[in-house]
């Protein structure tokens, strides 16, 4: 029988054990050597029956299959689009994958589609074993974001700035009447009235640096609909 | 007795801190004595220049760095022959302790700056550095953890101090250690020393660098616990 060496939410160091016996599963943030199972990042540890993982803490985003994501367009090549999506390499977003129509390479500027500097919704479809990312904006709601702003978070802190079942987000669009895309990098858009984009950055960096605090809704709902006071 | 009145197994005051730098994405500081390194960690980030990237590991950069005011005589500042063998004795006692293939075609920057020198610098680097990487987020095997051992007037001393180091006839062994993973990753030798002297000091090595992990893992836990207890407050 396996035994487990820390308790849930401890935070750990690289290289320390967590658990020992081959009935328990390494995670992300964790790996096996021997019967032994060791945090492999700087984090918090999660249990979930036999499953361990380690959430980081830091850390630049780790591309995973099936991840929305927003890029920002920082290089235009002969076929495609070299795209900035917070990873620690870089990523290409081949023609074929980009646009529903076929087009002639050899004639026709991509500029044209995607320019530097543009943003856009796109989808992890595969990452491979030599962990090249392939994205693709060839489904639904995949698109170009015209306009707005892009702010950063650190993508651990997604789910808690999505919150249960979108609840989050939406009550700062609600607020702020703005348009809000969270790709699971931690990049987020924004768009709508220059006030409300402004009150919107304000809550996500909020919840940025205060992620970890019970009650957190509350609170950024105060801010939001004091905010909305002032604007009036 | 040593010059400082230390014992034989006893290293100077250690003190370690976790995020220091805030613009940085993993920073650290580590004081052993009167030494003072401060390690900053960027990355992974995209190659650059991009001929050098590996399609199957990461590329560790490290820069090592005596600032001019950091020994009682003012020195030449920038990167020198000394400065640059040891960014690379640096680098490679790191490397061992990265999961190299998790981040290919990009690269981590690693930059020590030594504020003030009192012998073993690059073990104080590597110490800070090993903490700066882990708090960068980076997937690790284990923390090195490093210090000096050496043979003052024909006894087995660790952590040297430059009176020590000065004095005839020191050898003086620089040596970084993965404690979990028992390996050595550093072990640098200049001078003579017997085979039976040799094994001691390994030894030796190895129970204080036991002691160094301990220090590394207690700075980076507490930065944690830290901002955990200011958050309930609030």
């Amino acid at each position: 029988m396996g035994i487990i060496l820390v308790k849930e939410k401890d935070i750990v160091i690289p290289g320390e054990k967590v658990a020992s016996g081959m009935d328990f599963l390494p995670s992300i943030g964790t790996f096996r050597e021997g019967e032994d199972i060791f945090a492999s990042k700087l984090g918090l540890v999660e249990i979930r029956n036999r499953v361990i993982k380690v959430i980081p803490l830091k850390g630049y985003y780790m591309p995973k299959r099936g991840d929305t994501v927003i890029g920002i367009v920082t290089d235009i090549g002969f076929s495609g689009w070299t795209v900035d999506i917070g990873a620690p390499a870089e990523v290409n977003l081949p023609v074929g994958e980009a646009l529903r129509e076929r087009i002639e390479l050899l004639k026709s500027d991509l500029s044209k589609y995607f320019d530097i500097d543009d943003v856009i919704l796109a989808k992890v479809f595969n990452v491979t074993k030599s962990r090249i990312v392939q994205l693709t904006m060839k489904e639904y709601g995949l698109k170009k974001l015209r306009g707005g702003r892009v702010v950063r978070i650190t993508p651990s802190k997604v789910p808690r700035l999505i919150g249960k079942g979108g609840s989050m987000v939406s009550m700062i669009k609600k607020y702020t009447k703005c348009e809000i895309n969270v790709g699971q990098n931690g990049y987020v858009w924004i768009n709508g009235p220059v006030d409300g984009q402004y009150l919107a950055e304000k809550a996500i960096q909020m919840i940025e640096q205060k992620a970890h605090i019970s009650g957190l809704t509350d609170e950024v709902k105060n801010m939001l609909e004091e905010g909305v006071k002032n604007e009036a | 007795m040593r010059p400082d009145g230390r014992k034989n197994d006893e290293m100077r005051k250690i003190e370690a801190k976790v995020g220091v730098i805030e613009k940085a994405d993993g920073s650290a500081m580590f004081k052993i004595g009167n030494t003072i390194a401060i390690a900053g960690v960027y990355g992974p980030k995209p190659v650059r220049p991009k001929h050098l990237e590996d399609p199957e590991k990461v590329l560790l950069k490290c820069y090592y760095d005596m600032y001019s005011f950091s020994v009682p005589e003012r020195k030449r500042p920038g990167p020198d022959r000394r400065s640059i063998e040891l960014s690379m004795v640096i680098k490679n006692a790191l490397l061992p302790a990265i999961f190299v293939k998790e981040y290919p075609k990009s690269q981590i920057d690693v930059f020590v700056s030594i504020v003030q020198a009192d012998a073993g610098t690059r073990c104080a680097a590597i110490s800070a550095a090993a903490m700066a990487l882990a708090d960068a987020g980076i997937a690790m095997k284990d923390i090195v953890a490093a210090v000096a051992v050496g043979r003052v007037n024909n006894e087995i001393v660790v952590d040297l101090t430059k009176e020590e180091e000065d004095i005839e006839g020191t050898t003086d062994m620089p040596i970084a250690y993965m404690p979990r993973m028992k390996k050595f990753t550093l072990l640098q030798l200049d001078g003579k020393m017997p085979a039976d002297d040799i094994k001691k000091a390994l030894e030796l090595a190895k129970t204080s660098c036991e002691k160094i992990y301990e220090i590394q893992k207690k700075a980076l836990k507490d930065k944690y616990l830290k901002m955990r207890e200011n958050e309930n407050k609030d």
